[in-house]
């Protein structure tokens, strides 16, 4: 019974936990590339950089704050300067949007001449973030580091393994269910999110009802920032920030996307815990787990992963081509909002 | 003017640009740039192929270009004996079962009754497959690796000559573009976008940690090359009269020569690459891929196979870039796994078929000229513009300090600037297609 119960506690403390703090990242991500698909009707290319430029801002303001000694309490500074961070972004993406976008949309162009041009702003951003933070590794979390120790967990409860919950693990599960209720209330009870759900349905009729479509490209373009942003600043809370990482996030980001069907805000966050949770278990080395499950001649020598982290992209890209072998659209039908 | 004497204008600029470096830095750095220029320019006109062509979205060139570096070290490194003998035949028998667990799963996944008979048949040979493939890898793995690690560590290649690899990196990047091209061509044009840049980062994951394949980040330096070298070159008496005789000493004589030997070798390439394009794109198949690019459901009524046709050029397209990603690792002769930068070898590409005119096979190998020359040449001209901009500053201040350092971003900067400001105002490049 003892060991069941070791086994349930080293599982959660690595797979379960991280997997749902990571799976919550991509969610937030997903939700940004498909909130675009949705309304603007190309793949974001810049979304990875997008995201690195709202965790730069937040890290800016947080080293100011902190020079300040300006802190929240046992809380993350950084979610102080979150709104800066949204500010700084919301400005960024709907200056690019003014300046570089709207002429496209105005032409009508083909979502892939889009996609290109979103490739040029991808250029444009790696190239600011990497002149404003440098390319090397950012850490900025201060506060508590954990919710649950692993020693005060043992203590707790008697048991030979620990379970530890890190304040960053926390606060990415809590900030992402809040931000997803919002963000569904506002797309389902607001006039201004009912507008946008009936523009990504189709365009025409939304054109013909008197619906103003700058004004629903700005809102989606005021809420991706705040979705790139808040999405970027966890990830980075959680593990470090970055610039190239954020880059190669795009993938798991897409694949999340396309596995819950690009274009629906619900998909986008089942495909990012299908992603998390399948890279995550599939990159865990397993042995501990097993040999507190089966008798003891049955516990295995090797480390039993299935494949190693560094492969992890591997995971988000076979997942992604099985969805596109087997269901094009999705788990969730695609292209709706 | 018209439009030949504007394309004659415009590679009169480039070859200016080139040997204006020449005389105002070195000549060193004017042949490494069109070397580096002829290879990038092969890869432009293999995306051009796809894109400007085709209409196909690919964003993993990095991927392919690596496997072409991986041909070379396969090809050309001499096979090391002891680490065949502690695990070659079994690293083979390995990869053997791997494909065939892979055919096994294709098969069960095609031939089962659907449903859950399939999902759960197929779930199992999955399962067994990978676990009966890394039984027999894993320990023929460790067992080479072990083999004098800090020296070898791998199984070597095959020891053939080294320009045998350029055409068989081609053959690679064609059968991952195969792959590619049966799993995502035919659905929206993103998902290829999307699925190329998962191959290439999962390619430069492979060779990353492959270690009995390509030593992983312990990289594979002194690949055999197809020019002399420059030592011997120093060594040879009729060589060092011949460099005196033109006024050069024998240190820059012999690296100008080396750089020029590849130069003939890469033009040559080129222009055979260019000629079969500038073929294919005036014959009755390149007026049906056009067909197909500006108006796919027309072409499908007129009987086409338009995914078929797609798959085709995706793969040719691929190849080429393979055959540069080839090129390339044999001009550095070392394969560095983590010097594959998707900015550099995959984005960068982008901006040269976009600048230079997609659709236009003499427009793409101009923007392959000029924007890797603006590559190498905005980096000093970016650091000098800093060292103006800062100069009122105070020597110690860190404001100048990081701006200086941070100027090597600027061309990153650049590029976007110039792809957006290209895209916006001259969406069909410097030469446009006719």
């Amino acid at each position: 019974m003892m060991d069941i119960l070791n086994a349930l506690v080293v599982l959660a403390n690595f797979v379960m936990i991280p997997a749902v703090a990571y799976g919550s990242q991509l969610a937030l991500g997903a939700l940004g590339v498909t909130l675009v698909y949705g309304v603007l009707r190309f793949s974001n290319f810049a979304h990875g950089d997008t995201m690195a430029f709202g965790t730069m801002v937040v890290i800016l303001v947080t080293w100011w704050f902190q020079s300040m000694g300006i802190s929240f309490g046992p809380l993350p500074t950084a979610l102080l300067a979150l709104p800066f961070g949204i500010a700084a972004t919301a400005v960024l993406v709907i200056g690019s949007d003014r300046m570089v976008y709207r002429f496209y949309r105005q032409t009508k162009s083909e979502p892939v001449v889009f996609l290109i041009v979103s490739l040029g702003v991808m250029f444009v951003l790696n190239g600011l973030v990497r002149f404003i933070i440098g390319p090397n590794d950012q850490s900025f979390s201060d506060g508590e580091r954990f919710i649950i120790k692993v020693g005060d967990f043992k203590k707790m409860t008697g048991l030979d393994e620990g379970l530890a919950i890190k304040t960053t693990q926390g606060i990415t599960v809590v900030t992402a269910i809040v931000v997803v209720a919002a963000l569904f209330w506002f797309l389902n009870k607001t006039r201004t999110g009912k507008s946008m759900r009936a523009f990504s349905d189709n365009e025409d009729l939304a054109l013909l009802s008197g619906i103003n479509p700058e004004r629903v490209v700005f809102y989606t373009w005021l809420i991706v920032a705040a979705l790139a942003t808040i999405a970027g600043t966890l990830y980075g809370l959680d593990k470090s920030f970055k610039p190239f990482v954020y880059f190669q996030l795009l993938l798991p980001i897409f694949a999340a996307a396309i596995v819950g069907g690009l274009g629906n805000p619900l998909g986008a966050i089942a495909g990012g815990f299908v992603i998390a949770f399948s890279e995550v278990t599939i990159t865990y080395a397993w042995k501990k787990v097993i040999t507190y499950v089966v008798p003891e001649t049955w516990a295995p020598d090797g480390l039993v992963q299935l494949l190693s982290t560094e492969y992890k992209f591997a995971v988000s890209f076979v997942i992604l081509v099985i969805v596109l072998l087997i269901k094009p659209t999705g788990l969730f039908k695609g292209k709706s909002l | 003017m018209s439009d030949t004497q504007k394309t004659y204008a415009l590679f009169a600029l480039v070859a200016v640009l080139i040997l204006g470096t020449g005389f105002v830095q070195s000549w060193n750095t004017a042949l490494f740039i069109l070397n580096m220029g002829l290879i990038s320019a092969i890869m432009s006109l293999g995306v051009n192929l796809q894109w400007g062509i085709a209409g196909l979205l690919n964003v993993g060139i990095m991927g392919f270009v690596a496997l072409g570096g991986l041909a070379t070290v396969l090809v050309s490194m001499e096979p090391v004996p002891d680490a065949w003998e502690a695990g070659g035949p079994r690293i083979l028998m390995g990869l053997a079962v791997g494909a065939i667990s892979i055919v096994a799963l294709v098969l069960s996944y095609t031939k089962l009754p659907k449903g859950w008979v399939r999902a759960i048949g197929t779930i199992v040979v999955a399962v067994i497959g990978f676990y009966v493939t890394r039984s027999v890898l894993d320990p023929a793995v460790q067992a080479v690796e072990g083999v004098n690690p800090a020296l070898t560590g791998y199984l070597g290649g095959l020891g053939l000559p080294v320009l045998i690899s350029w055409p068989v990196g081609g053959l690679f990047a064609a059968a991952a573009a195969w792959v590619i091209g049966k799993t995502a061509l035919g659905l929206r044009s993103d998902y290829l976008a999307i699925a190329t840049l998962g191959i290439s980062e999962i390619i430069i994951a492979v060779l990353k940690n492959e270690d009995w394949m390509t030593r992983g980040v312990k990289n594979v330096i002194g690949i055999p090359r197809p020019v002399p070298y420059e030592v011997d070159l120093q060594a040879d008496p009729s060589f060092v009269e011949r460099a005196t005789s033109f006024g050069l000493d024998p240190m820059t004589a012999s690296t100008i020569y080396v750089k020029l030997g590849y130069a003939v070798l890469f033009a040559i390439v080129l222009i055979v690459l260019l000629w079969l394009s500038q073929m294919a794109l005036k014959s009755p198949w390149g007026r049906m891929m056009r067909a197909i690019r500006d108006n796919e459901t027309a072409a499908r009524a007129m009987g086409k196979n338009v995914t078929a046709r797609h798959l085709q050029v995706f793969i040719l397209g691929s190849a080429i870039c393979g055959i540069a990603g080839a090129m390339m690792t044999t001009m550095d002769s070392q394969l560095t796994p983590s010097s594959y930068q998707p900015l550099r070898f995959t984005f960068l590409i982008w901006v040269m078929v976009i600048v230079g005119g997609s659709g236009n096979n003499l427009g793409s190998i101009l923007g392959g000229f000029l924007v890797w020359f603006l590559w190498v040449q905005v980096e000093p001209l970016g650091a000098a513009l800093m060292d103006i901009i800062t100069s009122p500053m105070a020597e110690d201040s860190a404001l100048r300090d990081h701006l200086v350092k941070s100027a090597a971003y600027m061309r990153l900067l650049t590029m976007g600037i110039f792809l957006l400001v290209m895209l916006r105002f001259s969406p069909k490049g410097l030469i446009p297609e006719k």
